[in-house]
């Protein structure tokens, strides 16, 4: 079984069918870029797969666990699971340093001193060691999406989800989150990012997906799936955002 | 022959007892109320955020009638009120007690925690639902969320909107004379018929009503620069 086993999966929100029969899988390590226009589904999918979605039909398998399992604990599954979203979502009213610490504090029990040290550890390697004891809002954009990386991974987590992490950033700061994106790849993340940046997705990605209307349409390596795209609608949507 | 100033009658021996009775008495009536009327308060928005049907209905009539009848009337209400309304025993323990004060207390109480209500709702309803949503994706539990996102983030908002209700209950206070509660203008009129000063002794009381409410808005503003300049999404 992959390391994160999708099994045809339906969802609806009210009468529209958002997710129609979804099957895929990711492997330790992959990085998977899913791209689609807006309303196909994908910040959906992604969310479906820590449960901050519910989903009627099919099934999901992080690790070997069913994630819709009885007696399963969803606070568990979450802090294995990290996600950044498009709007940051920073704590306003914490630090940058107590925005990482407080779910290893909490939900993990780690020591506040082990805790600190590991978050501090973690703004150095994106780059924004010097903000730890500022306020989100007195972050730039590109600043706060680096703390908000840096809060998922403070619960080392196995896997993390990016939905849509450069959208709601001007255009000179798209870079310094993509780049510690970047990083987090090579050292062997597994990663599913909704993304439009199709040149990170060309970079880094292992394989990257189309998704229209709630099915995936096409999928493949970068290096196909840009060069010689098989489907009308892929070409189609391309052609837009290249 | 025109009025002549005697700022030293106000100032000093009996009458000055009177208004600082008075003050003491207004202070008190509103620390009082003001307690009392934060716990009915926060138990209304909390029905009201319930889900519960008939709790939220319970919460949402108790909101409009009080919020929308003038306080007087309400004042009057409570104070004639109780005779018919009470039973005998407990009219009589309160005739035994500060009757005035209990009424006018009560009168109060259930005026601004009407207010008090709605704050306290408008200010967990303020706090963007990602921040739920962020803090549950971390593992964080529904309460542990709670506790540590979302009500501190309230709790700052909402402050300085509940104190200001606070100073909107100090100074209809001064109400409550119309049933002879003592207070500060109660004592400036007893004043004024004692000595004919009103123009010195109403000055007196209006400088020491500015002077609590000017302390809390001053309080406020550093809470605000200290605070909440951080809270932005």
């Amino acid at each position: 079984m992959a390391f994160i086993e999708i099994n045809g999966l339906h969802k609806w929100f009210g009468s529209f069918h958002v997710l129609r029969g979804i099957t895929e899988q990711v492997e330790r390590g992959e990085v998977l870029v899913i791209c689609g226009p807006s309303g196909s589904g994908k910040s959906t999918l992604i969310r479906c797969l820590n449960r901050l979605e519910e989903y009627q039909k099919g099934t999901v398998h992080f690790d070997g666990q069913d994630i819709h399992a009885r007696g399963l604990d969803v606070n568990s599954l979450r802090a294995e699971i990290g996600i950044v979203f498009q709007q940051f979502n920073l704590y306003p009213h914490l630090t940058v340093l107590k925005n990482i610490t407080l779910a290893p504090i909490k939900v993990r029990g780690t020591v506040r001193a082990e805790a600190e040290e590991t978050a501090l550890a973690l703004l150095e390697r994106v780059g924004i060691h010097d903000q730890a004891h500022k306020y989100p809002a007195e972050l730039s954009g590109g600043q706060q999406q680096r703390v908000a990386i840096a809060r998922a991974l403070a619960m080392k987590p196995k896997a993390l989800l990016f939905d849509e992490p450069t959208s709601a950033l001007d255009p000179e700061m798209i870079n310094e989150v993509l780049n510690v994106m970047k990083d987090l790849a090579r050292d062997g993340m597994t990663m599913l990012c909704v993304t439009h940046e199709m040149g990170f997705a060309r970079e880094v990605a292992d394989r990257v997906i189309f998704m229209d209307a709630g099915e995936v349409v096409e999928q493949g390596p970068p290096s196909e799936f840009f060069t010689n795209p098989k489907h009308e609608r892929t070409r189609m949507f391309l052609k837009e955002i290249l | 022959m025109g009025y002549q100033f005697d700022w030293s009658l106000v100032l000093t021996g009996e009458y000055r007892d009177w208004l600082l009775d008075g003050f003491y008495l207004t202070l008190k009536i509103s620390a009082v109320a003001g307690g009392c009327a934060m716990a009915l308060g926060t138990l209304v928005a909390v029905l009201r955020l319930s889900r519960v049907k008939p709790l939220m209905w319970l919460s949402l009539a108790f909101t409009e009638f009080f919020r929308n009848t003038p306080l007087l009337v309400q004042i009057f209400f409570w104070y004639f009120g109780s005779e018919v309304l009470l039973p005998k025993s407990v009219n009589e323990w309160l005739y035994s007690m500060d009757f005035e004060f209990a009424a006018g207390t009560l009168a109060l109480t259930v005026y601004s925690s009407a207010f008090i209500a709605e704050e306290l709702r408008s200010g967990v309803f303020s706090i963007p639902k990602n921040q739920l949503e962020a803090s549950r994706a971390t593992g964080l539990s529904f309460l542990q969320a709670y506790r540590f996102v979302i009500l501190p983030q309230a709790f700052r908002i909402v402050i300085p909107p509940l104190i200001s209700q606070l100073l909107n209950l100090l100074k209809n206070s001064s109400l409550v004379m119309t049933i002879g509660v003592m207070e500060l203008t109660y004592q400036a009129r007893q004043v004024e018929s004692f000595t004919f000063h009103g123009f010195e002794s109403f000055t007196v009381a209006t400088l020491m009503y500015l002077a609590v409410s000017l302390l809390v808005s001053f309080a406020i503003t550093m809470y605000n620069k200290h605070f909440l300049h951080h809270l932005r999404y």
